[in-house]
């Protein structure tokens, strides 16, 4: 198959996948009686035509960079990682643990102490499916799925009989120590000229954006990223090469489901301040998608995580205004996978097809 | 219309992979009631020539006739049809069915499977009878030889009521004594009226087993031949075209130091199977050992364990200095510390990452190197590739872009990084496998030449070839392997290719060790 | 726990046991064929709405099946576009048919009927009925044997008893017909079947139509049979554990049937604490049943109780070698 240029596979492919998805979600809009320019309009208006809708749109963008970033690594290490639903759930416990029973005196100490439980208890849920993987062979993929159904009965268990405070009927932690509130995007200074009433965005967002930065130093920058990438790229080369593939499995799943534990510090200490049933609310899974739209890059990680906020947010105004279900939503991330990551080769022959046309007609005119 | 006395006639045959046109204008007629041979050196076309015939690929031009009727072959189903068999090289058995089940696959009778097997049974009784072709029908695949697992595959085709019978490569994974079997089965066929075509590039079979022979080079067909009025010197000279200058301008080695003593070196595969069966040798400073012999006698395993690459027991030295053969410090990162680099013989599994850049491989299994460092976090991306472009340079590597992909690159010029990488790395001992394998004429002299200037500069270099042009070219000492061990040490100026043949068919063994 | 109580928790196993055992052998198709289906949840969420709405309007359940295979099918045959035709990632695809299902369906729903994505409860012929077995009334005297037929065995929807029928068939199928010899081939090595002469992807589409007619089946009793109509994300995750018991039985179909039913019998137990903790003495968490299949799955998987390999040439599209 011709290959094709360099423009058009990093840019050209994710549009087209986009696109497809785009109009395929537009159809169902009009299967179900509604209008699809009236969707995108109140999507666009909820979620990026104001200060308040991008609070929302940058936190789910948040949470979304989190589990994106952890796909990624693993992916770049020939590794599906399903469990992320599991894992930033797990990191939800381990923030929930940091703070409820350590009085933090501020909470940019309570903010360290906090990301080091996220992280490590995140780590921690991924390191079993990992072990059996680089050990036993167990396939990944069913082992992380596995894990993410015993992770929400481990949650329910902790929330109703452990951490639930007496007295109190819904499965959820009692409320953080306000000194570990984290500030909103309406509390920090300067920013608080833009964002005016309270939204959910918090300064995650920027430590989202530096894992970002940290994620790609790592892949491309360093020995351990290097190794990782061809490992997943050859497992027998990387044995030739002399790279440990246990070590390499291992320390690809931790940082892995340390990244997808992380998300916690956004949604239960930065938003919810307490620890809830489901806290990752399917934000593990969109990270596949996101990987996947993005490339499993960074950069494109956190532009289809911007794109999948706004989604969020947009989706979430459709549920309020029109009659569109929120479901929406869950369709059209649906539809990204399908297109961005197993329809991709369909995707590619389609433009390779085109790519081969425009070249012969040139080839005529000259 | 074609000749009725013809199996097969294949007119005008032409198949192109992208760029590569595996086969041109392919004329080749096989009468009736034959053993016919087709040889040729690896990536000559033989195999594709035969997928076409088999219907696995479509040919882009050209006709075939099987029994002088125009026969199109679309797909392996019209070929089956039409009365072809084929054994490929890599077996297409199911593992985990047993004999009988996969004897019938796609050929059973009906819908319902009893029926087939108790027919197939007495079928298989009647073949086994006819044709020695003895093989316990309820055995399940992985647990039989290979040598069994081959007459299964026979068998196959034979229950397909196959008159034509193809065989690509039949004895490449065979010990000889299989390989004897297997020729008298070839001749039992043949004396019940079955045509058999037999591929190979070992020109010992031709001439034991074939009434006529089809020389293939590059793709084109250069000459059919009566087998009993040709010799092997004349095969070999058809089959490399214009007897290629393959001598290599060197000096007489001076030998310094031991670098390398292996002692009764031994390696078990995944399945428990002793594939390295002890071997013993060393290699001084300045010296090319070549290892010589047919493919699958233990030589990759023999570069494995030296490499790291695999679990081996015995006991080997490096200057002196113990190596761990398992466990810590057996890994490819030891071994390049210990000063071993590694030419392996499968560039595209294990030399290179296809997908990454050229740069990028030329940093591969040396990530570690202090040069590539830019502080104790991050690696200095652009030392290594200005190193690239430095190793580009020397190595003549075209295109010399360092940001290509491996996989954009030639074979040529792909083998020409891992051997820049590894060669530059001015190692006590160097590993290297099939230099040459898959590599265009002119990178191969350059390539020669830089295995005798490492030699010259005193490095110890292990060599492993199935080319014996290459190994008597090259070496200042050979050691012939058959069958997991050494079968004994040849001087290259005194010993010739009949010597080096008996040795590496294990026929001469007892006598020379 | 005296008789009853056990009979009690044995006919609600068999309830509970039936669409995770349809999804199964659904699954075991598929993945014998060698594609794996992590997508099972997805295909029965889907059947489950067409069977619901269109129980709904016609009043019929058989017209409500027939509309939940349908539906299914749509899904396989997407699956089987995506992973046989366009070689994509299998598991990618199951993944994104799974999100895909979970929110056409309330979308659908939500469309036709505005109840919030569910369809309205159905009544009499529009649900599979509970049909008794002959002489059940009769035999009930009879000590032990008599209420086990009665109460366990006799009183299921006639899915229940097609389920159990389908495991019979199956193990029939891939075991003495042709097509099942060719399946486990395909699924092991399709080079061996290309080269005598079988399609490769005519087979995997075939078995991943197979998929999609059983979790029709699947998803259809969980709407008209187990419950009266379909709600939200009713599948609850059956379609995974489904196929954690496909791991658990090696891919067989008679051990993927005990498989279900001690999955059945976990799901029952969960819905009963007070049984467990009368029988062990300490209070054991609802979460920890329910988890109990996913436990065992892993355990399986990691080699400890036998290893579950897998259909070697499972999760990889088929390119003939050059």
């Amino acid at each position: 198959m011709d290959r094709l240029p360099r423009w058009a596979d990093v840019a050209l492919v994710p549009f087209v996948s986009l696109t497809l998805a785009a109009i395929i979600s537009a159809l169902v809009i009009v299967a179900i009686g509604q209008d699809p320019w009236e969707a995108i309009t109140v999507m666009v208006q909820g979620s990026v035509m104001n200060a308040y809708g991008w609070g929302y749109t940058l936190y789910y963008a948040t949470s979304f960079i989190f589990t994106g970033l952890a796909v990624t690594v693993a992916f770049h290490a020939g590794l599906f990682n399903i469990g992320g639903e599991g894992q930033a759930q797990l990191g939800g416990l381990g923030v929930a643990l940091t703070l409820l029973f350590i009085p933090w005196p501020h909470w940019t100490i309570a903010l360290v102490a906090a990301s080091l439980g996220a992280a490590l208890f995140g780590a921690a849920w991924a390191a079993i499916p990992a072990y059996l993987q680089a050990k036993r062979g167990s396939h990944i993929v069913i082992t992380t799925i596995m894990f993410n159904y015993i992770a929400a009965s481990l949650m329910i268990f902790m929330l109703v009989d452990v951490l639930r405070p007496p007295g109190k009927m819904d499965p959820a932690t009692a409320n953080f120590p306000p000194a570990t509130h984290l500030p909103s995007f309406n509390e920090i200074p300067g920013l608080n000229l833009i964002f005016t009433s309270g939204v959910p965005a918090n300064v995650t967002f920027f430590i989202a954006l530096a894992m970002a930065v940290v994620v790609w130093l790592l892949l491309w920058r360093t020995r351990l990223g290097y190794q990782i990438r061809a490992f997943g790229k050859s497992e027998p080369a990387a044995r030739y090469a002399g790279i440990n593939p246990t070590k390499i499995i291992m320390i690809a799943m931790l940082i892995s489901g340390g990244l997808a534990g992380l998300m916690a510090i956004n949604n239960v200490m930065g938003e919810a301040e307490r620890l809830l049933g489901n806290s990752a609310s399917g934000a593990g899974f969109i990270g596949i998608a996101v990987a996947l739209m993005g490339r499993n890059h960074p950069i494109g990680v956190v532009l289809a995580a911007l794109l999948f906020g706004f989604l969020f947010q947009g989706g979430a105004e459709l549920g309020l205004w029109t009659k569109i279900p929120i479901e929406l939503r869950t369709v059209v991330q649906g539809l990204v996978i399908l297109f961005t990551g197993a329809l991709d080769m369909m995707v590619r022959m389609l433009l390779v097809r085109i790519f081969a046309l425009f070249r012969t007609s040139r080839l005529e005119a000259a | 219309m074609a000749d009725p006395a013809y199996a097969i006639e294949l007119k005008g045959i032409s198949k192109a992979f992208g760029p590569v046109q595996a086969n041109r204008d392919i004329n080749i007629a096989v009468p009736k009631g034959t053993i016919h041979g087709i040889i040729g050196e690896n990536g000559a076309g033989k195999s594709t020539l035969m997928s076409i015939l088999y219907g696995f690929y479509k040919a882009d031009a050209g006709q075939i006739f099987v029994n002088g009727q125009l026969t199109p072959i679309p797909d392996s189903q019209s070929a089956i049809r039409a009365g072809i068999g084929m054994v490929f090289q890599h077996f297409k058995l199911v593992q985990n069915f047993s004999v009988l089940e996969n004897i019938i696959l796609g050929a059973e009778d009906g819908q319902m499977l009893n029926s087939s097997l108790s027919k197939a049974r007495k079928e298989l009784e009647r073949l086994a009878r006819d044709y020695e072709l003895e093989v316990d029908p309820d055995a399940l695949i992985e647990d039989l030889s290979v040598g069994h697992q081959q007459r299964v595959e026979i068998l196959k085709a034979l229950y397909r009521q196959a008159d034509i019978l193809i065989l690509d490569e039949p004895t490449g994974v065979l010990t000889p004594d299989e390989a004897d079997h297997l020729f008298r089965i070839l001749k039992g066929l043949k004396d019940q009226g079955k045509t058999v075509i037999l591929i190979t590039h070992k020109l010992r079979e031709i001439m034991e087993a074939t009434d006529n022979v089809s020389v293939m080079r590059r793709g084109t067909m250069v000459a059919t031949v009566k087998t009993a009025e040709t010799s092997p010197e004349q095969l070999a000279e058809l089959m490399v075209g214009r007897k290629v200058l393959l001598e290599v301008q060197k000096g007489a080695a001076r030998p310094g130091e031991v670098v390398l003593s292996v002692k009764d070196l031994r390696v078990r595969d995944e399945h428990r199977v002793e594939r390295l069966k002890g071997v013993s040798f060393e290699i001084r400073a300045g010296e090319i050992l070549g290892i010589a012999g047919v493919a699958g006698n233990g030589q990759s395993e023999l570069l494995a364990a030296l490499g790291g690459m695999q679990v081996a027991t015995g006991s080997v030295t490096l200057k002196g200095a113990v190596l761990p053969l398992s466990g810590a410090g057996s890994d490819g990162q030891s071994r390049r510390s210990a000063g071993i680099a590694h030419v392996p013989e499968d560039r595209h599994h294990h030399g290179l990452i296809l997908d990454f850049t050229a740069w990028e491989n030329v940093a591969f299994g040396y990530f570690n190197d202090p040069r590539y460092q830019k502080s104790r976090l991050f690696m200095d991306n652009d030392a290594i590739r200005a190193d690239t472009e430095r190793k580009m340079a020397k190595f003549d590597i075209r295109p010399p872009i360092p940001t290509l992909a491996a996989k954009s690159f030639s074979g040529g010029n792909q083998q020409k990084i891992v051997v820049a990488r590894e060669m530059e790395q001015n190692p006590a001992l160097l590993l290297i496998g099939q230099p040459t394998r898959g590599v265009d004429i002119g990178a191969i002299e350059f390539i020669h030449n830089q295995i005798i200037a490492l030699r010259d500069a005193g490095a110890a270099i292990l060599l492993v070839s199935v080319e014996l042009d290459e190994i008597m070219s090259l070496s200042d000492r050979i050691a012939v392997m058959f069958d997991g061990r050494i079968m004994g040490f040849r001087d290259p100026e005194t010993t010739d290719e009949r010597e080096l043949g008996l040795l590496m068919a294990g026929v001469a063994g007892k006598e020379a060790a | 726990m005296d008789y009853a109580t056990l009979l009690q928790l044995l006919d609600s196993t068999l309830r509970l046991a039936t669409p995770l055992l349809l999804a199964c052998l659904a699954g075991l198709y598929s993945e014998r064929s060698g594609v794996f289906d992590i997508g099972l949840e997805g295909k029965m969420l889907v059947a489950a709405m067409c069977a619901g709405a269109v129980a709904f309007y016609t009043g019929s359940a058989w017209l409500g099946a027939l509309a939940g295979i349908g539906g299914s099918l749509i899904f396989a045959l997407i699956h089987g576009v995506t992973s046989i035709t366009f070689r994509g990632n299998q598991l990618i695809a199951g993944v994104a048919l799974n999100f895909l299902a979970s929110g056409l369906t309330v979308l659908t729903a939500q469309a036709l009927f505005g109840q919030g994505g569910r369809t309205p409860p159905l009544t009499g012929a529009a649900r599979f009925g509970e049909l008794t077995l002959p002489f059940a009334e009769a035999l009930r005297p009879v000590p032990l044997i008599g209420p086990l037929y009665a109460e366990v065995i006799s009183g299921h929807s006639v899915l229940v008893y097609m389920a159990f029928a389908i495991v019979a068939l199956t193990w029939w199928v891939l075991y003495r017909t042709r097509y099942g010899l060719r399946l486990r081939a395909v699924g092991e090595n399709p080079a061996a079947v290309d080269t005598a002469g079988v399609s490769v992807a005519g087979l995997r589409f075939s078995a991943v139509m197979v998929t999609g007619v059983l979790c029709g089946l699947a998803g259809a009793y969980m709407a008209t049979a187990l419950q009266a109509g379909f709600g939200k994300e009713m599948t609850a995750g059956r379609g995974y554990i489904a196929l954690a018991a496909l791991i658990f039985a090696k891919w067989r179909p008679v051990q993927a049937m005990w498989a279900c039913l001690l999955f059945g019998f976990f799901q029952a137990l969960a819905t009963r604490p007070d049984i467990v903790e009368g029988i062990v003495r300490v209070k054991v968490p609802v979460s920890f049943i329910e988890a109990l299949p996913y436990i065992l799955t892993v355990i399986v998987l990691a080699g400890f109780i036998g290893k579950a390999i897998p259909p070697r040439a499972g999760g990889e599209p088929y390119v003939k070698e050059r």
